[in-house]
């Protein structure tokens, strides 16, 4: 059984998956937070890549890749973040997540030969951070910038180096674009809660039952619901309906208040907290 | 080329957030019932006659031609357009688009200002909502072609992320497209973007080659030899160029290469290498981790990281050649034309020039060279002064 299905398989729902944009606040302190929310309750990581145009993500996540990248941050820092959680002996799932070009122009920090030539597309310029990912012991990846109709030769390198391609759906997606979607995805399916970009709300989206409906009438994987959730009582309705909760940007927040001193214990507490660990005391 | 699935070679396609996917799909089908729709058609030609005063002249430079001494030089004369830029042609065609479509709420973006006030000025002749994403820097270097566009009507937000330029606007009319997609038109500037973009701007743009075409041969009773446009995101260019792709004209397009291209510049094809931006598989400028990095030139519309696929497939296939040219040629071609012809350029528009006055001297009195006029210089006379002050040169800058 690979990671997703074990952590699916096993805990009491709804997992809690954070985001974590590596780098941020700096690359040195990327794999202590990481292993706090893990220490938090966290079933499974999501992995942020920086990049320097996140163009679907909010305030919050733009400010963290701006910040990474100026504190020195690439793709090499999520994989370190991977390879702290495997040297730590955990088995949860790690999701890479990410836009496109970064991964396109990734080459091993030990070199390797730039094979790439103008003509190549977006698959084969993956392998070479499809084989790095699997070594550092990520299970699946999400390209934000990547849909469906663009994905066959993306989809195909991850899988050679058994890295699955977990797609996005959003309350927009059309019943024909959610079915060729369900013929591909592996893993889990991320659904994006809102037409928007990334960010902690108030309020979950009210059409998200509906929503999350017209994906299981055609999806029999795991499905996790991201983009607006930043509290308890929200990721207990999401678990009412769906497997798996991702928080990005209120985690990302909470590192962003903490003193320096105290992020880590801000990080694996705000997990507890969200995770029902622990009961909320500040209100 | 393909003009369904949006692929030029192996660029262009549609790499966006899943929740713009369907939105895609919905202009796709718009644009195509547009396209076979003759009232659609007949009343984007009767604005574009009756508005924008087209068709714009084709002129002949005999002075510019006889001091350069070799080829005759012609100028497709964009600048007299409405708005002073070719930029108007595809606002216009865009927002009768959006209109068919009932989206009634139009957002842009702007790097200079000169599709920020096309676009506004589509919408206010429509009475279309318009919001114009700038970069904060961009809305300070540029505080004229701001009001112009409160002028007319528009609201323009200043985009303070990032570099806070070009790119960054478009990023940010992104959001705001992913979050408003179902009532709202995000009305592109250039040939770039995701499929159908590339493709839409072509065919708006493609009057200007159309029509050049057509009185290049009533003027000289053939084509051009060579055919010069500047290229930022490409969108004058390809429509000078496409009309003329099955034709025996050699097209050449002039990227800004700013500082030189081994500083700062904003020369795409010629300095950078395939990546994807904007939702494009094109050419961009970035670093070895795929970070995308400023674009310089002295000419804020050509001042962008990517540029359009359809002319990163047009390089690789060879059919159309790119150069560069940097700040200081540029500034040295507006005084050029300014002097020999009594037309002061854009200084986007300055780059074909500038290329032209190098080539023009290698061919015979009896070949001529099409240059596709894009823009008038009056918004840039400020920067235009300001940089020659430094050189010491405000008086007089005779040219080579």
């Amino acid at each position: 059984m690979n990671r997703y299905a074990a952590a699916f398989a096993g805990a009491d729902r709804p997992l809690v998956f954070p985001y974590l944009t590596a780098g941020f606040p700096t690359p040195a302190q990327t794999n202590e937070l990481v292993l706090a929310a893990l220490r938090g309750g966290a079933a499974g990581l999501e992995i942020g890549a920086p990049f320097s145009d996140p163009l679907a993500d909010g305030p919050t996540i733009q400010r963290a890749n701006t910040a990474a990248l100026a504190a020195g941050a690439t793709v090499e820092t999520a994989l370190d973040a991977a390879r702290a959680v495997r040297a730590g002996g955990s088995d949860a799932p790690i999701t890479l997540m990410g836009y496109l070009n970064p991964f396109l122009a990734y080459q091993p920090s030990d070199g390797g030969a730039d094979s790439g030539t103008p003509a190549d597309g977006v698959g084969l310029p993956l392998q070479p951070i499809a084989a790095a990912a699997a070594e550092a012991g990520v299970d699946g990846m999400i390209l934000v910038d990547l849909p469906v109709e663009e994905s066959d030769p993306a989809r195909e390198t991850l899988a050679a180096s058994g890295i699955d391609l977990v797609y996005l759906l959003a309350p927009t997606s059309t019943p024909e674009r959610i079915a060729a979607v369900a013929q591909r995805a592996a893993g889990f399916l991320y659904l994006v809660s809102v037409t928007g970009v990334t960010g902690a709300r108030n309020e979950l989206a009210p059409d998200l039952r509906e929503f999350v409906g017209r994906v299981r009438e055609q999806v029999d994987l795991p499905l996790a619901v991201g983009f607006g959730i930043r509290n308890r009582a929200q990721v207990e309705t999401v678990g009412q309906l769906c497997e798996a909760a991702v928080i990005g940007s209120a985690l990302t927040t909470t590192i962003a208040e903490a003193p320096p001193s105290g992020r880590v214990q801000a990080v694996e507490r705000y997990l507890e907290v969200v995770t029902g660990r622990r009961r909320d005391e500040s209100g | 080329m393909s003009d369904e699935t949006g692929a030029f070679g192996p660029f262009g396609g549609q790499f966006v957030p899943e929740t713009l996917m369907p939105a895609l799909a919905e202009l796709e089908e718009a644009w195509a019932a547009a396209q076979a729709d003759d009232e659609f058609g007949a009343e984007l030609g009767q604005m574009l006659r009756d508005y924008v005063g087209r068709e714009t002249p084709l002129t002949f430079a005999p002075r510019l031609s006889e001091r350069l001494g070799g080829a005759q030089i012609y100028l497709k004369r964009e600048d007299l357009a409405h708005t002073g830029a070719h930029k108007i042609n595809n606002a216009l065609g865009q927002a009768l688009l959006a209109l068919r479509m009932g989206k009634r709420r139009i957002i842009a973006e702007t790097g200079a200002g000169q599709h920020g006030v096309a676009t506004a000025t589509a919408c206010a002749r429509f009475g279309l909502e318009c919001i114009v994403y700038m970069g904060a820097e961009d809305v300070r270097r540029q505080a004229l072609n701001v009001f112009r566009m409160r002028l007319l009507g528009a609201e323009v937000i200043p985009v303070d992320s990032g570099a806070r330029t070009l790119k960054d606007a478009i990023n940010e009319a992104i959001r705001d497209w992913v979050t408003n997609v179902r009532g709202t038109y995000y009305l592109i500037g250039s040939a770039i973007g995701p499929h159908p973009y590339p493709l839409i701007v072509r065919e708006l743009q493609s009057v200007i080659g159309s029509e050049s075409r057509d009185q290049m041969r009533a003027a000289t009773g053939r084509l051009p030899d060579v055919a010069i446009a500047c290229v930022g995101g490409g969108s004058n260019a390809i429509g000078l160029f496409h009309p003329l792709l099955d034709d025996p004209v050699r097209l050449i397009g002039v990227e800004a290469a700013g500082e030189g291209l081994e500083r700062r510049h904003a020369a795409t094809l010629s300095g950078g290498s395939p990546g994807v931006l904007h939702g494009t598989r094109t050419y961009v400028l970035q670093d070895r981790h795929g970070q995308i990095t400023e674009a310089h030139s002295i000419s804020a519309g050509l001042d962008y990281p990517g540029v359009g696929p359809e002319h990163a497939w047009l390089m690789l296939s060879e059919r159309a050649e790119y150069v560069s040219v940097t700040d200081e040629e540029a500034l040295e071609a507006l005084q050029l034309l300014s002097e020999t012809e009594g037309i002061i350029p854009a200084l986007e528009t300055a780059h074909a020039i500038a290329w032209a006055a190098k080539l023009a001297p290698t061919m015979r009195p009896d070949q001529t060279i099409l240059i596709g006029l894009s823009g008038r210089g009056d918004k840039d006379v400020e920067i235009v002064r300001d940089a020659l002050a430094v050189r010491g040169e405000t008086q007089d800058a005779a040219p080579p």
